[in-house]
Parts: C-alpha cells; structure tokens; sequence
C-alpha cells in the first residue's frame, strides 16, 4: 500500500496540471542582533525572567556555592544528574549530607521509570543560548539522557556566559550544526512549562518543570 | 452533502454561533487579546516586513522543490533511523497507525497536538478499534472530555470560558474538586495527565517543521506535553501533511519566529523540540521507534496548480482567524469542518471537493485582513476569488477544483447571458433602461430579488440613463 502511495503522491507532484508559474521571491537580508558579551548575558537574562525563569549570573568558582544555598531547606527528594559529565564529577566532589542527595541518570528508561516521574529535581548542562529570543540551547546525550529536563518539577540548567549567541540562525552556525550531524534530540527551551489554554490565562507549571533556574557562570 | 444541504447547515449554524452571547464574549476576549500580543511584538512593522518576506520566499522555494525534497526528507530520515511511510488518503494513513499501534500491542495512545491527526479523524477511528486516544494538550484535553471538536488551530478550547471548563472538569474527572481558578484546573489536568504519559505506549505528533537536508522533525509548544509524548513512550508516531517540508535547517529560525510571534505574540514558545533519531546505541530514553506518516489527502492535487499552490505555504499560525471579521465572530465550530476561519475557507474546499465545502468560500468579506497578517503572504483574497469562480464553472474548469461547477444552474447561466446581451446590443440597453427607469420601483420582490433584500434596502433606479443625460448634455456616442 504504502510503496504504491508514495509512487502516486510524488507523480502527481511532478504533473503540474496547468500552465503557470509559481515564482519564489528574493529573501531580503535580514541583519541579526550583534550585542556585545554583556548585552547578550543582560538580554537573555531579562528574557529568560519574563517567562518566569530565574536566572543567577555567577562566577564559574562561586556557583556551585549558589546552587546548594539554593537547594539546602528545600526539602526535595533528590537531583538528577549525568554522572559521567565534568558537571556531574564536579557535583559529587563538592556534594554535602544537608543537600537534596545526588541520583544519577545511569539505567535505560525502561528500569527507572518511576523514579523518573517522581524526583523532584534535575541539572543539566546546555549547549549554548540565545540572546534574541531568550532560550537554552540543550542536546541531551548518553550521559545526560531527554527526560532529565523533562519529568523533574524542577529543572537545573548551567550555562557558559561565552555560549550565548545573538540569534538562533548563528548559533546553528558557528557551532556547526550541520557539520557535525544533528542529535537525536536537540531543544530550545525559553522557561518552565507554561499553558493559556484557558481564557489565555497564563499559567506556569503544566506537563514539564514548574520551575527553571538558570546558572549563567561568567 | 448536497448543496443546498450544505448552504443551509452553515447557515444555521451561522445564526445560532451570532446569538450564543457567552461564545461571543468568549472570542471577543480571546480574539483582541491574541492580536494585541502579535502586534506588540512585532511593532517593527518595517523589519516584519522583510521577515515576512524571508518566511513567503523559503515556504515558496520549499514548494518549488517539493518532490525532490520529500525524497530527500525520506532518505536522510530513514538514513537516520526514522521509519516513513506515505499516505494518500486519511484511511491509509489511519490504518498505517493502527498497524504499528497494533504491532506493540498499544491499548492506549498519548496525543501531541496535531491538526493532521484531526483531519483524519484519528481518534474517532482508534475508538472503533477499541484503542483510546487521549489528548494531552490542556486545550485539546479540554474538549475532548466535552466530547468537542478544536475551534481553532492553536487555542482550541478557546470557545469556552474557565466556568465551563470548571464544571466541566467537576463532572468529568472523578474526584476533581469544582473550582474557577485557573491554576488550579491546570494543576488537575497536570496530575490526570502525569500517570498517562508514564505508562504511555504510543506517542503520536505532529509536525511543525521537517528539514529536508537533515531529516529533523520540529516540533513547537509550551505546555511539555509534545516532548512528553515524542520522549517518554518506546514508540513515536509523526504525522505531517506533504507540505511542512522546507529544505534547510537555516530555513527553520525565521519560520520559527513567524510562527509564534503570529500565533501568540511570543518570541519562541517554551520548547522548540527538534528529532532527529529513534534512540541511539548507548542512550538512555527516547523512543525505540520513531515513525513519519506522511500525508496527501488532496494536497497533491492543490499542488498542480501554481495559483492554487500557494495555499500549501501555511504554517498553520492562526493568525488569520485571530484576525477575521468573520471567525472572530462565529467561532470555528459553525465552518463546520477540521480547519476553521480563512486558512479554512481556502484549504478545505480543495481538500474535501467545492461540492463538499464550497460555501466556506463565501465566509469572506474580501477586507483582506488574513492577507495582511499573513506570515507567509498567502494571497487569500485571490484564493477566495477563484474558488467562488470553479464553484460555478461547469465541465472543464480553469483550475481543476474539485466538484467544481456545484453551484451551477442554468437560471443563472441564462441571466448572466442575457445581461451580456443587454450591455452589448445598443438598443436593447436603450429600451431596457427606459423602461426601468419607469417601472423599476414595482419589481417584484422575488427569488434571488427578494434574497437580495432580506438584508438590504434596494437602491431606486434613476429616471434617465447615464447615456441619455449624456446625450442631453450633447455628448457624442463616440467621443
């Protein structure tokens, strides 16, 4: 069924049944942003809290200090994380007994399912952002596997100030995309989930975190 | 449906959406709220412009290249792991889901927002099966538990207010709690929602953008419930029509901004989910399958023709009902068809025949509003023109719609040749007009005369013609 389908679809493509002609008009230049390391860091941030983020920008030697105040007296029942990342040997080395306990991402799916759905928070790392629309960049991995981002109420996010590009069409660029193949997986992800299916009532918290906090180290 | 069947219902139809107050408020709010937010962002009206020039020139390039690049969409997706499968009809592509569903066993599929899954009225056919589809979208959850169709294509519940919904949920869900506030029925849509992705078994989707040169499926939301259904379940069924293809991954950051910024007046949406792969050796989650339907159902046949062609350009944004002086009033449930408004009103009596749907053609004021908040420019106006033309043209038809000539009869064909003889044969206009400009007062108020008038005041015809005063003015008939 299918082979024949697709034999016939892509003939009737090709009889253009008519006389006509469908022409394609020049794509004007469009100069992106070009904003200086800070104005990047100024305008992602700013972004990134309009959709409810909440974004710290630390020094790469202080944020590890950052983050445990922030997760000490939080009562969570965990943070999941890649254990096979510098982030991940990095967590372990400067973990303590106050602090959410540290579960790695380490079996397929399929055997920890349930602990998936029921932690209450991940850290991930990411690959770069955006400055023009306020969003991380994040290609999950073996070591740092899809859902990491996704089923925690809470989702971790650390990011190199030096990653933050202009715009969506130069990061594709300068970190060749192309070149080095597409992932399995790549997200854009500008805040915690959010919903205004109801009366266009914004409302924060639905299928994916409730929360993002974002760790921008300079 | 005949013709006059399907006249009739949208007219009622029509009547009753214009006297349901609580449907109006709802829209009115909705409706001035969503083009506020478009306009806001994008204020620049000149930097738009030229975006919206970029948008109109890749989704036409894309088109230009159609065939070539479905191929190569197919060889770098299966080169990748992505299984796809091709689907002429809305049955074929049914049963290509059902195949896999049935091979793994699936009781239950977890749905993504697609308006491709509506059009084939996927979950209706599932249920027959006795597979349950359930929708995880708040929006599309929402009317599915009223037993609904979307009302529209990005905020499908928008019809409905949060008093509705709170009954609603109260007496669906059992144990939810009656309550108006809005976090809070999210929060019971959350938790419903929870347990069912993780056990999901399918996951099906469908799809925003596919790029040709690397075989990536992009998937637009907000809510997590689109990377929950294409991440979570071992299965995932992708469903796009043939003309979401565009040929570079480069072609994808200004469809991207076009398409949340005319849809909701967002910068980007929460997620921008791009696949690329079923699970690779090594990784720990993600589907095992990932599949792509790809669906024609009358789109080939729009694609034949370069005028009509242009209808294939849609990003599916919504702008165009936000905007129309007749969605914004009536809602989408009175077109009575899967896509409402004036992106409706010119694909659906392509896809489904002018003999099935024609009369959403005539849903247009011709004030061009779709046209001018279009992201990708499609010509509307010029769409609409057309198929009001083929519904009247019988035999051969210019460009080929299907049930084309519906509204044909030879009442009308006789008036319409009888006025061209009139305008053309000196005296008989001579006579005619003399004679109008005496007893036109007392026509009788009859047949399409009298529909005419339902509405309007008919105009008094002047005692002399222009050419008589003309003549009386002592200008020649040659001059």
């Amino acid at each position: 069924m299918t082979a024949n389908a697709r034999a016939n679809i892509l003939s009737r493509l090709r009889a253009t049944t008519t006389q006509g002609s469908f022409a394609v008009p020049d794509a004007p230049v469009i100069a992106g942003l070009a904003l200086s390391l800070e104005e990047r860091i100024d305008r992602l941030r700013r972004m990134l809290e309009t959709m409810h983020a909440e974004v710290q920008v630390v020094s790469s030697s202080a944020w590890l200090g950052a983050l445990k105040a922030r997760l000490r007296a939080r009562g969570l029942n965990g943070l999941l994380y890649g254990a096979e990342t510098p982030l991940g040997a990095a967590l372990e080395a400067a973990w303590e007994d106050d602090l959410p306990p540290l579960v790695p991402y380490s079996e397929s799916v399929e055997q920890c399912r349930e602990q998936l759905f029921h932690i209450d928070a991940g850290i991930t790392t990411t690959r770069g952002a955006i400055a023009e629309n306020g969003a991380l960049i994040l290609w999950p991995s073996a070591a740092e596997p899809r859902l990491m981002s996704l089923t925690p109420g809470l989702h971790i996010a650390v990011l190199e100030a030096g990653m933050i590009f202009n715009t969506f069409a130069e990061a594709i660029d300068q970190q060749a995309w192309l070149q080095e193949g597409m992932p399995t997986n790549a997200l854009l992800i500008s805040g915690p989930s959010k919903t205004a299916d109801i009366e266009l009532t914004l409302t924060f918290g639905v299928h994916g975190p409730k929360e993002l906090v974002v760790f921008i180290l300079t | 449906m005949t013709k006059t069947a399907d006249v009739l219902a949208f007219e009622r139809n029509v009547t009753k959406a214009l006297d349901d107050g609580q449907l109006r408020r709802n829209l009115r709010s909705a409706m001035t709220t969503l083009s506020q937010r478009r306009r806001a962002l994008f204020a620049d009206v000149e930097a738009f412009e030229k975006l919206r020039t970029q948008g109109q020139s890749i989704r036409r390039r894309a088109l230009s290249r159609l065939p070539e690049l479905l191929e190569q969409l197919e060889a770098r997706c299966t080169a990748n792991g992505i299984q796809v499968h091709w689907a002429e009809t809305t049955a074929e592509a049914n049963a290509i889901c059902l195949d896999i569903i049935r091979r793994h066993g699936a009781q239950r599929v977890i749905k993504g927002k697609s308006m491709v899954s509506e059009e084939m009225h996927l979950n209706h056919f599932l249920e027959e099966q006795g597979i349950e589809a359930l929708e995880t979208d708040l929006g599309e959850y929402i009317i599915q538990l009223d037993g609904e169709t979307p009302s529209h294509i990005i905020v499908p519940a928008i019809h409905k207010n949060k008093d509705q919904i709170a009954h609603l949920f109260h007496d669906r869900i059992p144990d939810a709690p009656y309550t108006e506030v809005v976090e809070e029925l999210n929060a019971i849509a959350r938790q419903e929602l929870r347990e069912k992705f993780r056990a999901g078994e399918v996951g099906v989707s469908g799809v925003n953008f596919a790029v040709a040169e690397t075989g990536t499926l992009c998937l637009v939301e907000n809510e997590g419930n689109g990377r929950m259904c294409t991440t979570a379940p071992p299965v995932h069924i992708a469903l796009m029509g043939l003309e979401k293809v565009v040929e570079k991954l480069q072609d994808v950051p200004p469809l991207l901004r076009l398409l949340t910024g005319s849809a909701t007046g967002q910068p980007i949406t929460t997620y921008f989910n791009m696949i690329t792969a079923p699970r690779r050796p090594g990784e720990l989650d993600g589907p095992r399958e990932v599949h792509l339907v790809i669906l024609d159902n009358g789109r080939s046949s729009i694609y034949g023709d370069p005028e009509r062609r242009a209808t294939l350009q849609c990003i599916r944004c919504g702008a165009c009902l936000n905007h129309c002086p007749i969605y914004t009033r009536l809602g989408g449930h009175a077109y009575g068809h899967v896509y409402p408004g004036p992106i409706g009103s010119i694909l659906t009596p392509q896809l489904e025949g002018l003999d099935e749907a024609g009369v959403m053609a005539s849903a247009s004021t011709f004030c061009g509003a779709c046209e001018e908040v279009c992201p990708v420019k499609i010509p509307f106006t010029e769409i609409l023109r057309m198929l009001r033309n083929e519904a009247y043209a019988r035999g051969e038809s210019e460009h080929d719609v299907k049930g084309h000539g519906y509204r044909y009869t030879t009442v009308e064909a006789l008036s319409w040749k009888s006025w061209a003889l009139y305008n053309t044969s000196p005296g008989l206009a001579r006579i005619g007009s003399q004679i109008l400009g005496k007893l036109g007062q007392h026509l009788p108020m009859i047949g399409p005369l009298k529909e005419w008038t339902r509405t309007r005041i008919p105009p008094p015809f002047a005692p002399k013609s222009l050419h008589q005063l003309a003549q009386e003015r002592g200008l020649d008939d040659d001059r």
